[in-house]
């Protein structure tokens, strides 16, 4: 491969996630914390990247700030999309609605008509299996149903930039395998960009284009590994195990360094 | 394969439990306590513990409310009016405060306290003064009314903004919600609850300062159902007195505990804030 010319450097789509040098310490003297440590990350346009990082290292205070939730104490966040969904952690559903009226209301908030909103809600609760479950209230339902009505919302959402921490954590293997499936089509149809927080390291190489390793206390970019297996993927293949499996090695590294 | 084994567990759950409430297990309980206390009324009267004329049997005085019924449903009509006009102007002054209150952290900081140091000023002792102020009038029971039952009011609303889940309220962000339709999607319904609760507590507030004002004020045209009771005291019609007493107990739990304690736990079913278990 020939280096880029200039011209296509040029004409290479700006990022459309780009984290410039990025602190977050929360509260200040002696009792503050540290969450994120000088962190830099441009992610493309449609590009799928997975964040892997111990407990406590700042994913989700990472997701706050390109969502604009929280301000960084120093460095810069540029999203360039006009919406950008997040999942969080938690289901965090209206729980005065039911699971077809907190979908609904991500399409109404997103300005689409009465007709299609209603078509659209049907699709995307099917698409999560929960056609049977729409006129239940968040209470009602199990964790991992809780999970999926987040995750038909946030598509409800059609942002270009979609953030996701931790979706499928509360999911069997086996919905989990689906909703990976679904989450591709619906990925590589819409070209969005995903930024996908996981503890689960096949995951992380089933979906993402990159992985994205990120070291504790406080949180820095540890390292990037690129995943050049071939789409579709298969959670269970032996080249995602391959894979995982190093990165695991890493982690347990990093896991290990923070303590 | 539309339904999870997850699923499966929880619609059985659900179909286990059913969806009409019943209503007697919930009224026999009260029924026993009425004839119980009927009971016990009955045998105070037979113990002679005081002459007849001042502590009559339960049925003498059944008996007279079923004759009186006419008449005391003329006081019932005027009471109601005026608790409805009062509370009605209640909620309009409440809700203006609380929702001043609760935006405006400058009047928080004047006044926010004071409006739960006025919750807890007994509404008696606003009688003078609404006397002084509107003389024996109409308006002088609404006065009391309304300053009986505002501050509530205006405390369920502050009370309802201020604890609306910071998580929902950034979801909402998310999606959208910002400004007007971050109210009216996110914190009106997540305060409802405690507005609703405050609602409730306004009433009771309400009622009382209703018997209150009625009581002290008795002025010539319309008959209120406490000032019924003061009348019949004056006249030494004791009767008269249990009569009235039954009257303005049952109204406070007819509207406390059966309207508004419905409404409100309806409420919290829908919301997921009564445990499951529990139902
Ligand atoms: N609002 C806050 N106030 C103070 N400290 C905070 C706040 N939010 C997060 N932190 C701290 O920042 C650090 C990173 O938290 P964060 O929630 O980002 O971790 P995480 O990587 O998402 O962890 P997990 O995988 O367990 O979800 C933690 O040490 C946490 O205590
Ligand atoms: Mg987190």
């Amino acid at each position: 491969m020939t280096a880029p010319t200039e011209l296509e450097v040029r004409i290479q789509p700006a990022a459309a996630v780009s984290i410039a040098d990025v602190s977050k310490v929360f509260g200040n003297g002696r009792g503050s914390v540290a969450a994120l440590d000088h962190i830099s990350l441009d992610v493309a346009p449609a590009e799928f990247v997975c964040l892997l990082g111990a407990s406590g290292c700042g994913k989700s205070t990472l997701l706050n700030i390109i969502a604009g939730l929280d301000q960084p104490t120093s460095g810069q966040v540029n999203v360039r999309a006009n919406r950008t969904g997040l999942m969080f952690q938690e289901a965090a559903l209206f729980p005065w609605l039911t699971a077809r009226g907190n979908v609904e209301l991500a399409l109404k908030l997103g300005g689409v008509g009465r007709d299609e909103r209603r078509k659209r809600t049907d699709q995307l609760l099917e698409m999560v299996h929960l056609g049977d479950f729409a006129k239940k209230r968040p209470h009602e339902l199990s964790g991992g149903m809780r999970q999926r009505v987040a995750l038909a919302r946030a598509l409800a959402q059609d942002a270009e930039v979609l953030l996701m921490d931790e979706p499928f954590g509360a999911l069997d293997a086996m919905t989990r395998d689906r909703l990976h499936d679904e989450l591709e089509t619906v990925w590589r149809d819409t070209r969005r960009t995903v930024i996908f927080v996981t503890h689960n390291v096949r995951e992380a190489v089933r979906l993402g284009d990159r992985v994205v390793l990120l070291a504790s206390r406080p949180g820095r970019v540890a390292e990037i590994f690129p995943v050049e297996i071939p789409r579709p993927r298969r959670i269970d293949s032996a080249e995602v195990a391959t894979l995982a499996a190093a990165i695991t090695d890493r982690l347990r590294a990093e896991v290990s360094n923070g303590r | 394969m539309a339904v999870d084994t997850a699923d499966a567990v929880l619609i059985t759950e659900l179909m286990a439990k059913p969806a009409r409430r019943k209503l007697w297990p919930a009224v026999w309980p009260k029924l026993l306590a009425v004839a119980i206390f009927i009971g016990a009324w009955q045998v105070v009267v037979w113990l002679h513990w005081k002459p007849e004329y001042v502590v009559p049997s339960p049925f003498t005085v059944l008996d007279q409310l079923r004759h009186d019924l006419g008449t005391l449903t003329g006081s019932v009509g005027v009471t109601m009016r005026r608790a409805g006009e009062g509370f009605g102007l209640a909620i309009l002054i409440g809700a203006a405060i609380g929702l001043a209150v609760a935006r405006l952290p400058i009047l928080r900081a004047g006044i926010g306290s004071m409006i739960t140091g006025l919750q807890t000023m007994p509404s008696v002792a606003w009688v003078p003064l609404a006397i002084v102020l509107f003389q024996l009038s109409e308006r002088a029971i609404l006065f009391v009314v309304v300053l009986g039952a505002a501050p509530s009011i205006a405390n369920g609303i502050i009370d309802g903004v201020d604890n609306v889940p910071p998580l929902l309220m950034r979801a909402g962000r998310v999606l959208g919600a910002r400004g007007f339709s971050a109210l009216r999607y996110v914190v009106v319904p997540a305060a409802l609850p405690a507005v609703v609760s405050g609602l409730k507590q306004g009433w009771a507030f309400a009622w009382r300062s209703l018997m209150a004002g009625e009581l002290i004020t008795v002025f010539p045209g319309s008959i209120g159902i406490a000032q019924t009771l003061n009348v019949s005291y004056q006249n030494s019609d004791f009767v008269g007195v249990y009569e009235a007493m039954i009257v303005i107990f049952v109204i406070g739990v007819v509207v406390d505990a059966v309207f508004f304690g419905t409404i409100l736990r309806a409420i919290r079913k829908r919301y997921g804030l009564i445990d499951a278990a529990a139902l």
